[in-house]
């Protein structure tokens, strides 16, 4: 099996230290915190090279969990690959879609119409949330915190009661097609829905009180993992671990895609610690409680954007009429990338396409990929106890790391 | 659970031999007697309280019976005592088990255990300790051979030993010792050993790392718990813990606790550092740690995981009974001791005066309110780390205790009970505990009347087949 890491092969023993202080022999542990833990998200293989609690150097090895997509969609037509787009990241199936139909889109000129362009914002955004609360239940359990993980998964519950409404499946939707959604909404659906944002929104507020804003989980995380916002750019994160470093940058705003123009909501980033009065003493702007607090304030800004999409769902088709019959598109001899801003940060899909409707090449940047290559730059100099708040509060799904 | 796998016919049978087979046919034996039981919803709650209820009149008989008679049959006694004992330390876990499972689920808004045994789950624990004696005997091929076997038995001898000088009333206990209190600590403090070894010898660099972290914080904690726990002792005088709860035998207002505000505040002191000695959240850095797998218990399955998690369980009893007994009042209700000897002197009247103010029933409940306080915390907050935790230990535990030993000190030096500024102290500390546990009462029936608002519908609308 081919492990991927950092540099062609790192040699953890080149500086192995058999130091001795005093008349004590210290050595340095290699530990391997294995594929199979409790808090590597996934697969996910880091060893860590420690002097005691103290961690020196953590090399993650990842691939466990490649399975070959981006070669496959070299063989099907685009509509064929969207269910490979879900189990990409598995827990934003709809947002993973929602990129992979906008770059063919964009590839073949369709255009789609308002009414799918509407929908796709409130089922991407209905997913940012439920996978907003996995990471916020995950990051619990890390911690320690064995309680809102299950109210996470309890608010969950809903909005992938929603989603079985709409298209059948709870995790692997395939959804958001190319030129809009597969199925319309059912009858009711509207107001299922608002029932859940009024049902939701002062859950956000209670989950704060129980854990965020929970002395001994502000402890665990703030100040731990600090990236600054110049390291956060230069190695290429995105989405809440950009957020979180201070840097105002959403591609939702920046690089508007399916009309979110329309709609109105902040940013949020991380603040230091002490301002305003909502963020507790300690944080640093870029810890980990920055990137995980982000997270947070997103559910609501989703919840604002669903509330005024709902309001102003138009009538129409939910596809672009020719494809509900016929899938079929043909790719002209052109590339394109497109990149969207998922939960996990920004995920871009590479078609480029040879006339045929079979691309020549698919390729898909993952933002959690990005994302987890910060790790080893992050964790020098703490705890082995660190390792899971640091690695938690990236949030990373190792289906989109490897594909 | 509505119905059993039913074998067929044909279907391959292992070959048991030898004393594999004895008990194989004593498993098929139990199991065609218990399965009718376990199945009929309506027959398994009346049985499991019937047998709660028996077991309770049958130890209360032994009691009465051992006062009576059996003093001058000291090794018949001890026989009696020793069964009795035996069985409550193994029925402990297994209730508590059961009981962690639906606080955890209670808590995390769902029902927690609802199917092995019909009436919400109750044969869990014996399902499971059946499951674990039938597992695998895995030892690692690096595990030191013979540390590796011994650790869990260095785990649960001792806290079962210390319920030698444990005492549940005024007589009912194993050995007065003079020395109790001293001799309880000890034994806790022999779990470090147990968890060292069991870390060391499993020959996995993660176990060891549990087992380090885990000595560390046992061992730093015992500090501040034992200063904790001079203070009452310096109160009453003495280390026997029956003299202890004895001097408590007037009300709510003479309980330890609310003797002094440093009382106060030591219990709480004593409270937090226990919770520390039995690696319970939030200090339960050496065994649930993400990161750890399971700690030093990581390479143990089977009975040998079920003896440390029964020794935890036991172990937590252990420290909540000496809480109970060393600040709440120990067997005592929260009546005067003075108001049960209206009833007279017949049998009935000392038998009610045995439950209502006094025996081993508030001992119970007490402890066992207490452990449900540990439960609770441990499903709230989450896990401090280590060097969180040694710094709690050494710079604010252990100057904090130092603090009230020292206040306490002179507390009973320039006010002694029989002041009234020390009464008056005494009656504004049980006014506020009275008033903290009422809080508490209203907190709980508030919730419980509006669970469906609060905790949401998963958790109070049974689904079909629970």
């Amino acid at each position: 099996m081919t492990e991927i890491s950092l540099q062609s092969q790192p040699d953890l023993l080149v500086d192995y230290d058999r130091g001795e202080q005093g008349d004590v022999d210290t050595e340095e542990l290699l530990i391997n915190m294995g594929p199979q833990h409790p808090s590597t998200h996934g697969v996910l293989r880091i060893v860590l090279r420690c002097d005691g609690e103290m961690v020196l150097e953590a090399v993650p090895h990842i691939g466990y969990l490649h399975r070959c997509a981006e070669k496959i969609g070299e063989s099907l037509q685009p509509f064929q690959f969207i269910p490979y787009t879900d189990r990409m990241d598995y827990v934003a199936g709809m947002n993973q879609n929602q990129g992979f139909a906008l770059a063919v889109e964009k590839l073949a000129g369709i255009a789609v119409p308002p009414r799918a362009q509407y929908l796709r914002v409130i089922f991407g955004e209905l997913n940012r949330i439920a996978s907003h609360l996995v990471s916020f239940g995950t990051y619990g359990l890390d911690m320690g915190a064995f309680t809102p993980f299950l109210y996470a998964f309890r608010e969950r519950e809903m909005v992938l009661d929603l989603f079985e409404a709409a298209c059948g499946a709870r995790l692997t939707y395939s959804y958001l097609t190319v030129g809009g959604t597969t199925h319309d909404l059912p009858e009711g659906w509207v107001d299922r829905c608002l029932e859940f944002c009024d049902y939701f929104e002062p859950k956000i507020d209670e989950y704060n009180d129980l854990l965020s804003f929970n002395h001994i989980f502000v402890k665990r995380t703030a100040g731990v993992g600090v990236v600054s916002a110049g390291d956060a750019v230069r190695w290429g994160l995105s989405g809440p671990c950009l957020r979180g470093s201070g840097v105002r940058w959403d591609l939702r705003k920046a690089l508007p895609y399916d009309g979110y123009e329309r709609f109105d909501f902040d940013i949020p980033i991380g603040r230091p610690g002490g301002s305003d009065r909502t963020v507790p003493h300690g944080v640093v702007v870029g810890d980990s409680w920055c990137r995980y607090f982000v997270r947070m304030e997103e559910m609501k800004q989703s919840l604002r954007i669903v509330r005024q999409a709902l309001r102003d769902l138009p009538g129409g088709d939910h596809i672009v009429p020719k494809f509900k019959k016929n899938k079929t598109v043909k790719l002209p001899d052109d590339e394109v990338y497109l990149e969207v801003d998922n939960p996990r940060g920004q995920v871009g899909f590479y078609v480029r396409g040879d006339g045929s409707a079979i691309p020549a090449r698919v390729k898909a940047r993952g933002g959690s990929f990005c994302n987890l290559s910060i790790t080893s730059h992050v964790v020098r100099g703490c705890l082995i106890a660190d390792v899971p708040a640091i690695i938690g509060s990236i949030d990373v799904v190792m289906g989109e790391v490897d594909r | 659970m509505t119905r059993f796998w039913t074998p067929w016919e044909g279907r391959p049978r292992p070959h048991y031999s030898g004393l594999s087979a004895l008990l194989a046919g004593l498993g098929r034996g139990v199991y065609r007697v218990a399965a009718p039981v376990v199945r009929h919803r309506w027959f398994a709650a009346p049985v499991f309280f019937g047998v709660v209820v028996l077991g309770v009149v049958f130890v209360w008989l032994c009691g009465l019976f051992n006062e009576a008679v059996l003093a001058d049959y000291p090794v018949l006694r001890d026989l009696l005592v020793v069964t009795g004992l035996a069985i409550f330390v193994s029925l402990v876990p297994v209730f508590c088990i059961w009981w962690e499972r639906k606080v955890a689920g209670r808590m995390q808004s769902r029902c927690g255990v609802m199917r092995v045994g019909g009436w919400h789950g109750w044969a869990q624990s014996p399902a499971d300790g059946i499951k674990c004696l039938t597992k695998e005997d895995l030892v690692p091929d690096d595990a030191d051979p013979v540390l590796f076997r011994l650790a869990p038995y260095f785990a649960l001898t001792p806290v079962v030993v210390a319920f030698v000088a444990l005492p549940f009333g005024t007589y009912w206990v194993f050995r007065h010792l003079e020395v109790g209190l001293i001799f309880v600590l000890g034994m806790l403090g022999v779990e470090v050993v147990a968890v060292i070894m069991a870390g060391w010898a499993s020959a996995s660099k993660w176990t060891v790392f549990g087992a380090m972290r885990e000595a560390c914080q046992m061992v730093s904690y015992e500090i501040p718990l034992g200063i904790a726990l001079l203070l009452p002792v310096m109160t009453v005088g003495t280390l026997n813990l029956a003299e202890i709860g004895n001097a408590q035998a007037g009300g709510w207002h003479t309980w330890l606790v609310f003797r002094s505000p440093f009382l106060f505040v030591a219990a709480l002191v004593y409270f937090i550092t226990s919770l520390a000695s039995c690696k319970r959240a939030p200090f339960d850095l050496p065994e649930g740690e993400s990161e750890l797998v399971g700690g030093y218990h990581t390479e143990y399955s089977g009975m040998r995981w079920a003896l440390f998690f029964f020794a935890e369980y036991v172990a937590m009893f252990v420290v909540s009974a000496l809480a109970v007994i060393l600040f709440f009042g120990g067997w005592n209700s929260v009546l005067p001791d003075r108001w049960g000897e209206v009833l007279g002197d017949g049998y009935l009247a000392r038998a009610v005066r045995g439950v209502v103010f006094g025996g081993p029933l508030w001992f119970l409940v007490k402890s066992f309110l207490l452990i449900y306080v540990q439960m609770w915390l441990r499903w709230t907050l989450p896990r401090i780390r280590i060097d969180q935790v040694l710094y709690a230990c050494v710079q604010v535990m252990l100057p904090l205790a130092m603090v009230l030993l020292l206040g306490h000190t002179l507390w009973e030096l320039w006010l002694p009970p029989e002041l009234i500024a020390a009464r008056v102290v005494n009656v504004i500390l049980a006014v506020i505990g009275a008033g903290l546990l009422l809080a508490a009462l209203a907190v709980i029936i508030r919730s419980r009347l509006n669970a469906r608002r609060l905790v949401g519908y998963l958790a109070v609308d049974l689904l079909p087949g629970a």
